[in-house]
Order: structure tokens, then C-alpha cells, then sequence
């Protein structure tokens, strides 16, 4: 058995700071982490894993800069088998397909996998999109919102997924691509031991060219969208502050505000 | 040829969701600026519409209904809907496809523009056409006060999903009637995936999106005990408990609960935000509510630009006076 995680060097949003004259994002030492939702794909592995009887090999794939070892180091440290780095600077300026042609095509030269994981999201981008993007190109059923993992054989899976009106259980044959959300476990923390082993591994690099993709299809050039412009939005709003003894005026106009949906909902 | 603009609809127990038409809405006004543009509703349906339903969703703004058919779609059924709207979109060549951003639109969206090896915006919270007839995604970036418009000039369909509740269905009915056109593709279809079961969540269980009133509680609320008041509110006027991103990943409230950019957008009459800084995040998911009211200590915190009225104070004890005060009130209402 071969399990796939896509895993994405995200910055640390904790310690993210607003500039308080532009109130944009300052980028530097933000520090860089694992896309915390990743941390669920690994841990479902994982589990796999260790409830398989026969020999399951889990490998971490990720795009990004050369810093996005940070992710793979994580990912290592937790367990996985084996981890590559797909870096190029014919990569920058990707969207969301031009990621998941570059994921689908390791994927593809590492493959096959009976499973490929990948987190629900980014915290950074939250599109969502790579996950069932990767699933498209590579011909795979996509089961996306996976909250559990219910049974799991050689030949097929059992889970449920969230919606918006319920729980829907599925059943796949494998191989098929999954998305988790943060209900489908709680991720392991790293021994001292294997976060030792993780900072010693050498992580293998893969590019365009040892990957053989064609550089028109990857990055900017194979990105079909285009950023047309960046605005910081007016406030639209202009609040009527009330404060010290103002405060109690201000809890009445709220409360005259509420007033009338307590009477419609007075039996 | 006239030009698609195609709106998938979302079903909800033999009905249409809300999104569906306050995307329609939307697909009506930028049809204007573009040449021959058709709005084509798509449904992804187990049978026909009834005559209701396709004059709802004409009047809702649709000049075509694509009704495609096939016994699996009872409900979301990945593989099918792929083939399906893949087929269909290679044989009416759509300029645009919208989607709300629900569970099976931000499924099959990404999946759908990989197949057709096109562009896809996540989360739209503006659409435009610009002069060249390109369509403009505007959606909240990331991390800052930032809305990044996105185009997708060379490649076609221009795709994008969109949250529910940010536009509004049509005032006015739409004059014209849809043609209705019923498709029943031919798949090659593998039995790989299998629904075995669904269940319900539970009615009472009121979710934050449908309701008029939201009281909202973030990490100001200092511990999960305080959590009881907003319940407690919400019971007594009818509404829902929201909650701001760290509260959720503190594991106070569930992710259902969650207002902002990976949780809900609300747009309910009265949106009230108790002890929530306003992170840009959190507010793309409230923004568009008719009323903001915050509640926070700090005068200088974010969430104050965006709101009609401020309270500066602690975030529970306020919320304990306005629980007294509504309570007192309640109880001298006169049965009917």
C-alpha cells in the first residue's frame, strides 16, 4: 500500500502583524509552517498505516520555495517514509492549476498511490482548489469534506463527509483522492527522537526539468489567471462609539434594536 | 453564438437554495455588459422540473434552464456531476461559470476547470466584466486589508465561486420565460464511489446562515463559559450563535459555528460581534450583515470601522446586561 500527502509551507498567521499606517501584511519574520490542516493528512496516513497488516510506504509532496523544507521536515518528523520538495523558479507566480498540474505530475512519476491525501484547504491562500484539482488530472474520485475515516481495506475506503444538511457516508474503491477537515483526527505531536532524525533527513528536490514538465504549463506562464489588481478596501462604516458613561445609552439603542424579534418569537 | 453565463444551481430537499438565486441576480446584471449573453441555470437533477420549478427559477432571472438528469443525482455524486457538466460544457462552450461556494461547488468547481484546463477564483465576493469583456473575481486576500481582483483572460470558461449570501436575487421579476431543455447525457460512468448513507442534521439545529439575528462571540469573551450568554441571547430573539475563528480552533464551539473566510458568511438584519478583534477574515463574513454592532475593551480595535454602533467594554458583562434587559422585557410582554 502507497499513500500520498500534499503538504504546503504556509507563514505562521499567529504571528502575522497588520502595519498600522497601510494595514497590510508584514511578511517578514512571520516564520513558516506547516499548513496546519496538512497536519491532519499526515495523521490520517499515519493511522492507515498503523492499522494495515502489509508493508504501507506514506511519501510527502510539496511545491514551493526551497523554504517549504520547513513543511517536509514537519511532515518527516510525524512519520512519513520519505519526502520531496518540487522546487523551481519556473514555478513562481502559480494559481491553483499550475500547482496541481506540477503535484499531479510527481504524483504521477512517484506513483501509482492507492490514496492521496491532501488537507481541505490552505490556511494562507483557503481556496481549497489544489486538492480536487490534483483529483481531476489525475482521473482519481475525489471525496472532499472528510470528517472521518470509517473503514479502510486494500481494495477500498469507508468515510464521511460533512455538508451543509448532514453526514453522508461513501464508500470508494481505491485509488481515490480525499480532502480532511480538522474533524478527522487529532494530529500526533513529534518525539525529540524523530524530530532529531527529521533535521538531519536530506530532502530530495525534484524541478521541471527532472520531473519533465513542459515549462509553458507551470507557473505564471501555465497559470490561466491573473492578478488584475490589488485594493484595500474603504470602511464602510462609520460606528457611533459609546463608551464610559455613554455606555449604558448605547446598551438601550442595541437593545430597542432587538426588541423586535423577541415579540415575534414570544409564545 | 450567444454567449453562456451558466448558474449552478444548489438543491435543498426538492427546492433550490438561496444561493442559487441571489446568483441568478447576479448573472442578470453582468449579462448586461456583455454581447448575446444568456443566463442558462444549470440543474443536476434526478427527474424533471416541475412547472414551479422552472418558473422560479425564470423569474428568478434565468433565459435558460439546462435540467440534466441522471439517477444519481438525488444527491452530490462527484464522478457523475464531473462527467456530466464536463460533457455539457464542451458541447454549449460556456463564457462563464458561477457556482456558490458551498461544499459541492467548491468540489466540483476545481475539479470541472482542471478537466476543461481553465482558471478558477475561490470565494468571490465581487464580479464585474471589464472593456474587453473579461470577467473580474474580486475576492479578500489573504492576510492583510486586501481584495485581490483576479481575471482569466486567455482561457475559457471564466469560472469562480461564490459565497452564499453576498448578492441578492432580483427585486423584479424577470420579464421573459426560460426555455426549459432537458439533457439526459450518455456517461461512461464506473461504480467507484457509492453513497451508502446520509444523515440529517437535525432542523432546530438553526444554522447561522438563515438567520436574521447573529450574535457572535470571539476570543474577548476570555473563557468558554461566556459562551452561554450568546447562546442564551440568541434563544431569547430567535437567532444564532456565531463564533470568530479562534474560538473554533480552541475547540470552544464547532466549525459550523464559524463566521469569516474559512467558516460562514452571514448577512443577516443584525450582526453582533462580542469580543471579536475584526480580523479582515472574519469580517469578508459579515461585511454585507444590514446592522454591525461591536462589542470589544479596546476602542481601538479593527472591528469598530466596520460597525454602525460601538460598545466599548467588557464583552461579557455587556452581554449580561443586554440578557437582563431583553429578559425583563420578554417577560412583560403580554400573552396573546
Amino acid at each position: 500500500m502507497r499513500i500520498a500527502v500534499l503538504v504546503k509551507q504556509v507563514p505562521d498567521t499567529d504571528l502575522v502583524k497588520l502595519d498600522p499606517e497601510t494595514g497590510t501584511m508584514i511578511r517578514e519574520n512571520t516564520g513558516n509552517i506547516i499548513n496546519p490542516l496538512d497536519l491532519h493528512a499526515i495523521e490520517a496516513a499515519l493511522r492507515i498505516k498503523e492499522f494495515m497488516s502489509s508493508e504501507t510506504d506514506i511519501v510527502a509532496f510539496s511545491m514551493g520555495p526551497p523554504v517549504a523544507e520547513v513543511a517536509l521536515r514537519e511532515a518527516i518528523a510525524m512519520g512519513v517514509n520519505d519526502a520531496y520538495l518540487i522546487s523551481d523558479r519556473r514555478f513562481a507566480g502559480a494559481d491553483t492549476l499550475a500547482t496541481a498540474t506540477v503535484l499531479s505530475k510527481a504524483l504521477e512519476e512517484f506513483g501509482p498511490f492507492d490514496l492521496v491525501l491532501a488537507g481541505e484547504k490552505a490556511v494562507d491562500g483557503e481556496t481549497g482548489q489544489v486538492g480536487p484539482e490534483v483529483g481531476a488530472i489525475l482521473d482519481l474520485p475525489v471525496l472532499s469534506y472528510v470528517a472521518k475515516i470509517v473503514e479502510f481495506t486494500e481494495k477500498s475506503i469507508i468515510i464521511e463527509r460533512e455538508v451543509e444538511d448532514g453526514k453522508e457516508i461513501w464508500e470508494s474503491r481505491l485509488p481515490c483522492l480525499l480532502t480532511l477537515t480538522k474533524e478527522v483526527n487529532e494530529p500526533r505531536l513529534p518525539t525529540l527522537n524523530m524530530k532529531k532524525k527529521a533535521r538531519r533527513v536530506k530532502i530530495k528536490t525534484l524541478n521541471c526539468d527532472s520531473l519533465k514538465i513542459d515549462e509553458t504549463t507551470v507557473g505564471l506562464k501555465g497559470s490561466p489567471t491573473r492578478v488584475a489588481k490589488i485594493t484595500t478596501p474603504k470602511i464602510a462604516r462609520n460606528a457611533v462609539i459609546y463608551e464610559g458613561k455613554e455606555l449604558e445609552e448605547g446598551i438601550w439603542k442595541v437593545i430597542e434594536l432587538l426588541k423586535p424579534y423577541l415579540e415575534e418569537n414570544h409564545e | 453564438m450567444s454567449k453562456h453565463i451558466w448558474v449552478i444551481a444548489e438543491k435543498r430537499k426538492g427546492t433550490f437554495h438561496s444561493s442559487t438565486y441571489e446568483l441568478l441576480g447576479k448573472a442578470r446584471e453582468i449579462a448586461k455588459k456583455i454581447p448575446d449573453a444568456l443566463v442558462a441555470c444549470v440543474t443536476l437533477t434526478n427527474r424533471s422540473l416541475t412547472p414551479e420549478m422552472r418558473e422560479k427559477l425564470s423569474e428568478q432571472g434565468s433565459d435558460v434552464i439546462l435540467n440534466i438528469i441522471n439517477e444519481k443525482f438525488e444527491r452530490f455524486d462527484y464522478l457523475t456531476y464531473l462527467k456530466a457538466l464536463e460533457s455539457i460544457a464542451e458541447k454549449f462552450n460556456p463564457e462563464i461559470i458561477l457556482a456558490p461556494a458551498t461544499t459541492t461547488g467548491r468540489t466540483i468547481m476545481p475539479a470541472l476547470a482542471a478537466s476543461l484546463k481553465t482558471g478558477l477564483t475561490a470565494d468571490c465576493t465581487g464580479l464585474d466584466i471589464d472593456n474587453d469583456g473579461n470577467l473580474l473575481q474580486t475576492r479578500p486576500a489573504i492576510g492583510g486589508n486586501i481584495m485581490a481582483t483576479i481575471k482569466t483572460p486567455n482561457h475559457r470558461p471564466q469560472m469562480a465561486t461564490i459565497r452564499p449570501k453576498t448578492f441578492n436575487p432580483l427585486t423584479e421579476k424577470y420579464s421573459k420565460t426560460a426555455i426549459y431543455h432537458e439533457i439526459i447525457p450518455i456517461l461512461d460512468i464506473s461504480d467507484k464511489t457509492k453513497l451508502i448513507e446520509f444523515k440529517e442534521i437535525s432542523e432546530d439545529q438553526k444554522s447561522i446562515q438563515d438567520s436574521e439575528v447573529v450574535f457572535s462571540g470571539g476570543k474577548g469573551l476570555r473563557k468558554p463559559e461566556n459562551l452561554e450568554i450568546l447562546k442564551d441571547l440568541a434563544k431569547l430573539v430567535g437567532g444564532a450563535v456565531g463564533a470568530s475563528r479562534p474560538l473554533v480552533d480552541s475547540k470552544w464551539i464547532g466549525h459550523e459555528n464559524q463566521v469569516g473566510l474559512s467558516g460562514h458568511t452571514v448577512k443577516p438584519k443584525i450582526y453582533i460581534a462580542a469580543g471579536i478583534s475584526g480580523a479582515v477574515q472574519h469580517v469578508a463574513g459579515m461585511q454585507t450583515s444590514d446592522i454591525i454592532i461591536a462589542i470589544n475593551k479596546d476602542v481601538n480595535a479593527p472591528i469598530f470601522d466596520y460597525s454602525d454602533i460601538g460598545l466599548v467594554g467588557d464583552a461579557a458583562e455587556i452581554l449580561e446586561m443586554l440578557h437582563r434587559a431583553l429578559k425583563n422585557i420578554k417577560e412583560e410582554i403580554p400573552d396573546a
